[in-house]
């Protein structure tokens, strides 16, 4: 990359199955004044540019950042809207970093998933010719991309339940997360089945929260804290809509993301040179299969790695010690708080679930049915 | 600095009301094909691919992911943007920092609408807060009504002006075979059309039309070496405002994102007489008294005298100050292809090859609007040199 983006504060709401008494807005609120509060800066004077992140379809409202110059005070500013996943957002903002267009900038994130049905959007989202009247929804396309998982790489529902025990045990620890539970691999696997293999615990909870951060160039970003966390390495593609027209286990556009992302940030072997991961997994099977399409371990091998015991918190390659999304994120806001996470991770403030001595860290959003496009951030902290 | 952005390739589909028997995608593939055509080049040198328009018109969720194989962005990088009626001038700009920081040196972007697939008005009414002023319904016109309503009453511009507009909007769209309205009409069929909201007919409100535009945006490196004439990105501003009554800038301190935008974009280009030092202006707009009351608000002329241009013809495609030779927004308006449009049209002004519609004097600098959301301005100014 040209210059160094550094990402200087990062906020969250906690997040819950339903906010009711809390307006759209009210969680922007409370994400910019906590991040600028972080960031120790002046929202008017300093936040050049803000980039949102919603979804018409979850906020239902035509032009969702319609009211967001209001929450974020950005009255006669520049404002835009990335229509995707949070961490796109996050590339949009270091962009406009790198651009030199701006010195610093606000990144901004929002979701009540709870105000609408999500499987509705979920259908709306798929081809409205051939696939869409077959009524599939986001659960079915997990279930149906498990299946090929289990089938092709012979993994076992067990090993899928073993995410879940892992991130919802690691959200005991997470100040921010919405479903904390001790579970065992029997409870998860004997929860209500949604679609074959995907059972209730194994998908991510219904949630509503928010997520902020500040993204500076190098200057300003050195002079606003000690702990900059700079991001090194990005990689975004989409793969082909049409469940049909890829093997939907071989994650062709994931494994494109992180290899550029890694070839900008210079690394050579994943598995060793990352300290933590926080990953989209939508549903329990997808972490395994994202561990695999980031290259932290071989083709199939993904319940492997679950059995090994490396990724649990105290494991030597932590995946999701946060909790991931399974303890309750919502879409759109997800990526963002990936990215959160590993950069509180770096910064050494991520609480409870601190990661000792954590330098560099992956930070994963995804979207679409069974995962469509995936954006991959390697963040950084130290280096010159 | 950032690194210089050229737009090195252009394609538009032809715009209409209704097309039952093309579909989005194929719309989008239209546009594509052109653009790559003009550039000569295949979409496998797209490094990135980014579409954009208003998820509500069709009803489709994530759309650039459903319908990338008709864009191209399949097994490419690329995301989504939305800001409303600005939409497409944000897909010139996202594509412009796609390639100013460096990441990526050659991308397509698209804005697209097919709005016969949905209901325009209902959709847009959902703009506003569903707890305080959804009921009201009022789409976009009852804001555009009433700002028409307060530039008349402030700078003298009477009903006529606006019907000037549209009947010269129509004798510029009949030259353009791409647009979607090309009946001309005189100013008296226009004053006669029907009352919508007052003071805005039938005839002063922009269609609901269908379509899509492609541009190639390439770092200066690569400009050079594909293209004749690359159209030089040289600058653009971004001005959103607050939603809520305040934001049209109603009473006697105005200052509107339009103000912002114009002032921030001259200052920043040392440019002290825009009606001389740009040749054309490709607005993005949506009513007739647009193209009086937002030039003075753009600061390109004084304030009040916007209407006085248009009495005078001096707006027209033979005119000293040409705005919107391609019949601009009132004759064609899918929206999230309306403003990406505005850009194409300025950058094939410079070009040259604008064809029936090419404007009479030489364009060595363009400017390119969008607006939408709650008054919402982004301006962009093309040249046809690098520096």
């Amino acid at each position: 990359m040209a210059g160094r983006v550094g990402i200087v504060a990062a906020s969250m709401t906690k997040f819950e199955a339903a906010k009711p008494y809390q307006h759209l807005m009210d969680l922007v609120v409370e994400v910019t004044d906590k991040v600028v509060e972080a960031a120790g800066i002046n929202l008017k004077d300093d936040v050049e540019a803000v980039i949102s992140c919603s979804q018409d379809h979850w906020d239902g409202r035509t032009i969702s950042s319609m009211p967001i110059p209001d929450a974020v005070c950005s009255h006669l500013k520049d404002e835009s809207k990335v229509a995707g996943d949070g961490a796109y957002a996050v590339l949009y903002g270091a962009m406009h970093i790198l651009s030199g267009d701006n010195k610093l900038v606000l990144v901004v994130s929002h979701c009540e998933e709870s105000i609408t049905d999500g499987t509705m959007i979920e259908n709306w989202s798929i081809d409205h010719i051939f696939h869409r009247m077959l009524g599939l929804d986001y659960t079915m396309g997990a279930a149906m991309q498990a299946k090929r998982y289990m089938d092709k790489y012979k993994l076992t529902p067990e090993q899928f339940a073993k995410v879940v025990v892992k991130n919802k045990g690691n959200a005991r620890k997470n100040q921010y997360a919405q479903e904390a539970m001790d579970l065992t691999i029997e409870q998860v696997l004997k929860s209500k089945m949604l679609a074959d293999p995907i059972t209730e615990l194994q998908k991510k909870p219904v949630s509503d929260g928010a997520c902020a951060m500040i993204l500076a160039n190098e200057e300003v970003a050195k002079k606003l804290t000690p702990h900059p966390v700079w991001i090194t390495g990005v990689g975004n593609y989409y793969e082909a809509h049409n469940p049909g027209d890829r093997d939907l286990v071989e994650c062709a556009a994931l494994i494109k993301a992180a290899q550029k992302a890694y070839k900008m940030a210079g690394i050579g072997n994943p598995a060793k040179d990352i300290d933590l991961v926080e990953l989209s997994e939508y549903y329990a099977p997808q972490e395994l299969l994202w561990t695999e399409g980031l290259g932290l371990c071989g083709r199939g091998e993904g319940g492997k790695l679950i059995d090994s015991g490396k990724t649990q918190l105290k494991g030597e390659l932590p995946v999701n010690p946060s909790g991931g999304l399974l303890s309750g994120i919502p879409v759109t806001v997800a990526g963002m708080t990936r990215v959160a996470e590993a950069v509180w991770q770096l910064q050494g403030i991520a609480g409870e679930h601190q990661v000792q001595g954590a330098r560099r860290a992956i930070a994963h959003g995804c979207g679409g049915l069974c995962g469509q496009m995936h954006c991959v951030l390697v963040l950084e902290k130290g280096g010159k | 600095m950032a690194n210089r952005v050229a737009i090195v390739g252009i394609g538009q589909t032809t715009h209409s009301g209704r097309r039952p028997y093309v579909n989005d995608g194929e719309l989008i593939y239209d546009a594509v094909t052109k653009a790559l055509a003009d550039a000569d080049l295949s979409i496998n040198d797209m490094e990135s691919v980014m579409s954009g328009n208003m998820d509500l018109f069709e009803g489709h969720h994530l759309n650039d992911a459903m319908l990338n194989l008709y864009s191209g962005a399949a097994g490419k990088p690329g995301f989504k943007m939305n800001t409303g009626g600005t939409v497409g001038s944000m897909m010139a700009i996202q594509g412009w920092y796609h390639v100013a920081s460096g990441l990526f040196d050659l991308v397509l972007v698209i804005g697209w609408e097919k709005h016969d697939e949905g209901l325009v008005t209902p959709a847009i009414s959902t703009i506003t807060d569903p707890a305080v002023d959804r009921p009201f319904l009022v789409g976009a016109i009852g804001g555009l009504a009433t700002v028409s309503v307060a530039y008349m009453q402030r700078s003298g511009c009477k009903l006529e002006h606006a019907a000037m507009v549209r009947a010269n909007a129509s004798q510029a769209a009949a030259r353009n075979p791409n647009a979607h309205m090309r009946e001309i009409y005189s100013v008296e069929e226009v004053m006669n059309a029907r009352m919508v909201m007052y003071p805005l007919n039938l005839l002063m409100c922009c269609p609901t039309s269908l379509g899509a535009t492609a541009l190639i945006l390439a770092s200066e490196s690569k400009a050079k070496k594909i293209c004749k004439k690359p159209v030089w990105m040289k600058d653009h501003v971004t001005v959103h405002v607050e939603y809520g009554g305040a934001q049209f800038g109603i009473g006697e301190k105005r200052w509107t994102s339009h103000m912002e935008a114009g002032a921030k974009l001259f200052k920043r280009n040392n440019i002290t007489k825009p009606m001389v030092e740009t040749q054309v202006f490709e607005m993005y707009d949506p009513m007739a008294f647009a193209i009086p009351m937002w030039l003075e608000d753009f600061l390109i002329c004084e304030p009040n005298e916007g209407w006085k241009l248009v009495e005078k013809g001096a707006l027209k495609l033979e005119g000293e100050y040409p705005v919107s030779p391609s019949g601009g927004v009132l004759c064609t308006n899918s929206i999230g292809d309306s403003a990406i449009l505005r850009v194409a049209e300025a950058a094939l002004q410079i070009r040259g090859d604008a064809g029936e519609h090419q404007v009479t004097r030489e364009v060595k600098q363009a400017l390119a609007s969008g607006f939408g959301g709650s008054y919402w301005s982004d301006l962009l100014l093309l040249s046809k040199t690098k520096d």
